[in-house]
C-alpha cells in the first residue's frame, strides 16, 4: 500500500522504537502532525518553544542512552531549535531533529517561513539531510538514526519539504543501512592497548581521567572493574560524573577549573595519565603548557580527531571505550604484574598517602554557620534526602558547579547538564525529557533565577503533561558566575550581572498550576525539601534566597595550571 | 608547511560547503581548492592546498575524515607527486611587445590561444611556482587579467586515491 511522506515519517519513528517526539507544529509540518494525530504509538509532547523541544529530547537521550527525537516547522521553528542542537552536538548526544521545509518548488525563493536549515545547522550537527524525493525518506530516516547513535554520537537534522510529506510511495523500513564513508572503529589496536597496559602496570603515580565518552559507550561497569582491579585514583570531567561511583574511596571527584584540589594536584603530579572518553577540554586542562608535566599520556577515544587536538598524547587508542577497557581488563588479568586482587592499592601506598594529604585540605569546605542560605548546603541536603538516587538536571553557572561538586553521583545517566556549550535555559526542558523517560523517579532541576527565565515557559508544558519536577532555584539575584568573574577579574564592576525586577517565583509557579515555595532561612531548607519531595505528583518550584556573595571554590584561573588552585579568599595554598 | 590534500567526496549537494565550512569554522587556511566530478558519477575529487604546522595538518585531515561526505583522502605531500595548475592570462599586446611576449610564451612552453589587435590570451600549465614566474616575467602593466584554476595533484607511481 502506498503511504504519504507524512505517514511514512511517522511509521519510521514507530519502527525505530521512538516513544516520544518533542515538538511544535507549524505550516510546513501540518501533514506530519496530521499523521501523528491518526495513530497512538508515537506520543508527541507539545513544548512552548522549540528550544525546549530540543533540550527535552536531549534530557531524554542523556538519561536513557536512546536517541531523542524532535519535530519542528520550517523557518523560525528550525532557528529556535539551533541552540538545543548545538548543545547536543557539543556533548555528543544522539538526537534526530526533523525540520519542516517549504515545498521543493519554493526552496530558494525566500518563501514564507523559509530558511536554509541544512545550511544553518551544518556547523552544529554530526550530519544533515534534505529529502527531495519521498522515495528517499525512509532510508534517510534510517541513516539519521544510524549516524546519531553510532560512533561518536551526535544530532542529525533531516529537513523535509512539505510537498515530500504529501507525495505517496510504497513503505518499507530498511533493517540495516550502511554508509560507505562512515565506519566507526570499535576495537582498539591490540599493540597500542598492550603498550598502554605496560605503562599502567609499571606506573608509580597513575591517574585515570574519564569523561562523557564512558557514559555514551555504556562502559561504566568495565571502567569500575578496571579501576578497582588497578587500585588507581580516578577523576571525572563534568560530563563523566556518575560513570564511576563518586562515593568510592578511589574517586577524587571532578577535575578542572572548579574540580577538587586532590584531583587537580594528582593530575599535575601523575606519571601515567589514562584519559578515557574525555576530550581535554579547556576548562579541564587549564593552561596546556602546565598540563600533566611528568606524565606519559594514554588516550582512548572513538573520535580520532579528539586525539592530540589540544594536548599531545603518547599512546593514542582509537576505539569504543567499552571495547578497549574490556580488552585492557583481559590483558591485566593475564599479567604477572597485576596488582594484588585483595589490596590493589597497596602497591601505590606512597601515591595514595600523597593524595590523601591533598584530600585532607577539604577543598569543598564552606561556612556552615552562616545566617544566609548557602547554595552548597541546599545541594548537600538535596543529595542526602534523595539518597543520591535523583536525576539531576542543571542550568549553567555557579549552581551547575555546586551541583557537580555536592551531589555525589554513583550511577551514570543521572547527571544531565550542558557541559560543552554551557546553555542557560537547558535545565527545565531537559528535566521534562528525563521525567517522561523515568515517570517514577525524582527529577530535580538545579537552576538559578537567571537561567530558569531563559526557558521558563516550559512550566506550562510541565503542567500539561503532569511532570512532577522539583525545581531548585538558587536565587542570588545575580548571574552568579558572571558576578564571580567580575569580582575577581574586573575589580568588582558588576556590569549587567544583577537581576533586577525578578518575578515572584511562588506566584509564577502557582499561576502555571504548580506549587511554589520561597525559602529564606537555612533552618527551613531541609523541612521545605522534605515537603517538596513528598509531593510526588506535583511540580514544586522552590525559590531559595541564597547568599549573594558566595563564590565557587576551589578555582583555577584562566591561564593557570592544575597546581595553581585557589581555595577561597582566606585559604590560599602554595 | 604547504600540504596538498586530495579528497574523494560524495558527489552530493552541500558536500563542498561542508568542507569549506569546516575550514572557516576551525580557522584553517585554504590556499586553493578545486573540485570536479570523476569517472564515477557518485564521486567528486577535490584538491585542497593548505598551510600549517604538522599538528594543524594532522587535525585538518582528521576533521576532513570525520565529515560523512568524505569517502577517502590522501595527503599528496607525504610522497612523490605531481601538481599542476592552469592559468589563463590576458595580456596587453601592441607594437614591439607582441614579439617580446611571443618569445616569453615559447620560453615558458605556454600557448597563445586568443589573439586580437591589442591583446593575447596565454594558457600556461605547471606547478604554481612556474605560473608565478611567468607573471613576474611579464611587465605588470601589460596584465589585463589572470585566472588560475588552483592546484590539481596526483601521486606518482602505484600509489593512488580510489575506492
Amino acid at each position: 500500500m502506498e503511504l504519504t511522506g507524512a505517514e511514512i515519517l511517522v511509521r519510521c519513528l514507530k519502527d525505530e522504537g521512538v516513544e516520544y517526539v518533542f515538538g511544535y507544529p507549524g505550516g510546513a509540518v501540518l501533514h506530519i502532525y496530521d499523521a501523528l494525530y491518526r495513530q497512538e504509538e508515537v506520543k508527541h509532547i507539545l513544548v512552548r518553544h522549540e528550544q525546549g523541544a530540543t533540550h527535552a529530547a536531549d534530557g531524554y537521550a542523556r538519561s536513557t542512552g536512546r536517541p531523542g527525537v524532535v519535530l519542528v516547522t520550517s523557518g523560525p521553528g528550525a532557528t529556535n531549535a539551533i541552540t538545543g542542537i548545538a548543545t547536543a552536538h557539543m556533548d555528543s548526544i544522539p538526537m534526530v531533529v526533523i525540520t519542516g521545509q517549504v515545498k521543493t518548488t519554493a526552496i530558494g525563493s525566500d518563501a514564507f517561513q523559509e530558511v536554509d536549515s541544512v545550511g544553518i545547522t551544518r556547523p552544529c550537527v554530526k550530519h544533515n539531510f534534505l529529502v527531495k524525493d519521498v522515495k528517499d525518506l525512509a532510508t534517510t530516516i534510517k541513516k539519521a538514526f544510524y549516524l546519531a547513535t553510532t560512533g561518536r554520537p551526535g544530532p542529525v537534522v533531516v529537513d523535509v519539504p512539505k510537498d515530500v510529506t504529501a507525495q505517496r510511495t510504497e513503505y518499507s523500513y530498511p533493517q540495516e543501512v550502511s554508509i560507505r564513508s562512515y565506519n566507526p572503529v570499535l576495537k582498539g589496536h591490540p599493540g597500542q592497548i598492550r603498550k598502554a597496559v605496560d605503562l599502567m602496570l609499571t606506573a608509580k603515580k597513575p591517574m585515570l581521567y574519564t569523561g562523557g565518552g564512558v557514559i555514551l559507550s555504556g562502559a561504566q561497569d568495565a571502567l569500575t572493574e578496571m579501576t578497582r582491579m588497578l587500585g588507581f585514583p580516578i577523576t571525572q570531567t563534568l560530563m563523566g560524573l556518575g560513570a564511576y561511583p563518586a562515593t568510592d574511596p578511589q574517586s577524587l571527584g571532578m577535575l578542572g577549573m572548579h574540580g577538587t584540589y586532590e584531583a587537580n594536584m594528582a593530575m599535575h603530579h601523575c606519571d601515567v595519565l589514562v584519559a578515557i572518553g574525555a576530550r581535554f577540554d579547556d576548562r579541564v586542562v587549564g593552561e596546556v603548557k602546565y598540563f600533566c608535566p611528568e606524565a606519559q599520556i594514554i588516550h582512548i577515544d572513538i573520535d580520532p580527531s579528539s586525539i592530540s587536538k589540544s594536548v599531545k598524547v603518547h599512546v593514542p587508542i582509537v576505539g569504543d571505550v567499552n571495547h578497549v577497557v574490556k580488552d585492557m581488563i583481559r590483558l591485566i588479568k593475564e599479567d604477572k604484574r597485576r596488582p594484588d586482587p585483595v589490596a590493589p592499592m597497596q602497591r601505590l601506598t606512597q601515591w595514595w598517602d600523597q593524595i590523601n594529604a591533598w584530600r585532607s585540605v577539604n577543598c569543598l569546605k564552606y561556612d556552615r554557620n552562616s545566617a544566609l542560605i548557602k547554595p552548597q548546603y541546599v545541594l548537600e541536603t538535596l543529595y542526602r534526602l534523595t539518597e543520591g538516587e535523583a536525576y539531576v538536571t542543571s542550568d549553567v553557572g555557579q549552581h551547575q558547579m555546586w551541583a557537580a561538586q555536592f551531589y555525589k553521583f554513583d550511577k551514570p545517566l543521572r547527571w544531565i547538564n550542558s557541559g560543552g556549550l554551557g546553555t542557560m535555559g537547558f535545565g527545565l526542558p531537559a528535566a521534562m525529557g528525563v521525567q517522561l523517560a523515568h515517570p517514577d523517579a525524582t527529577v530535580a532541576c538545579v537552576t538559578g533565577e537567571a537561567s530558569i527565565q531563559m526557558c521558563i515557559q516550559e512550566l506550562s508544558t510541565c503542567r500539561q503533561y503532569g511532570l512532577p519536577i522539583k525545581v531548585i532555584n538558587l536565587n542570588n539575584r545575580y548571574m552568579g558566575m558572571v558576578r564571580q568573574w567580575q569580582e575577581f577579574f574586573y575589580e568588582g564592576r558588576y556590569a549587567m550581572s544583577y537581576m533586577d525586577a525578578l518575578p515572584d517565583f511562588v506566584k509564577l509557579a502557582e499561576s502555571y498550576g504548580h506549587v511554589g515555595m520561597c525559602i529564606e532561612k537555612p533552618a527551613d531548607v531541609e523541612p521545605a525539601l522534605r515537603e517538596a519531595l513528598k509531593l510526588k505528583d506535583r511540580l514544586v518550584f522552590m525559590d531559595f534566597i541564597t547568599d549573594q556573595t558566595e563564590n565557587v571554590y576551589p578555582m583555577i584561573a584562566q591561564g593557570k595550571g592544575h597546581h595553581e588552585m585557589h581555595l577561597s579568599p582566606d585559604r590560599e595554598l602554595a | 608547511m604547504r600540504h596538498i590534500i586530495s579528497i574523494l567526496l560524495e558527489n552530493e549537494a552541500g558536500a563542498l560547503s561542508r568542507v569549506a565550512g569546516l575550514f572557516s569554522a576551525r580557522g584553517y587556511n585554504i590556499e586553493s581548492l578545486t573540485v570536479a566530478a570523476t569517472e564515477d558519477p557518485s564521486l567528486s575529487r577535490m584538491t585542497l592546498v593548505t598551510r600549517g604546522s604538522e599538528e594543524v595538518v594532522e587535525q585538518i585531515t582528521k576533521q576532513l575524515n570525520k565529515l560523512v561526505d568524505v569517502v577517502k583522502l590522501l595527503d599528496l605531500t607525504e610522497g612523490p607527486h605531481i601538481e599542476r595548475e592552469m592559468m589563463l592570462i590576458k595580456l596587453r599586446a601592441t607594437g614591439e611587445a607582441r614579439e617580446e611576449l611571443k618569445r616569453l610564451v615559447d620560453i615558458f612552453r605556454a600557448h597563445i590561444i586568443d589573439v586580437t589587435a591589442s591583446t593575447y590570451i596565454v594558457e600556461l600549465t605547471g606547478a604554481g611556482s612556474k605560473l608565478d614566474a611567468f607573471i613576474q616575467a611579464v611587465e605588470a602593466n601589460s596584465i589585463v587579467e589572470t585566472v588560475r584554476s588552483g592546484v590539481s595533484g596526483i601521486a606518482r607511481g602505484e600509489k593512488s586515491l580510489h575506492l
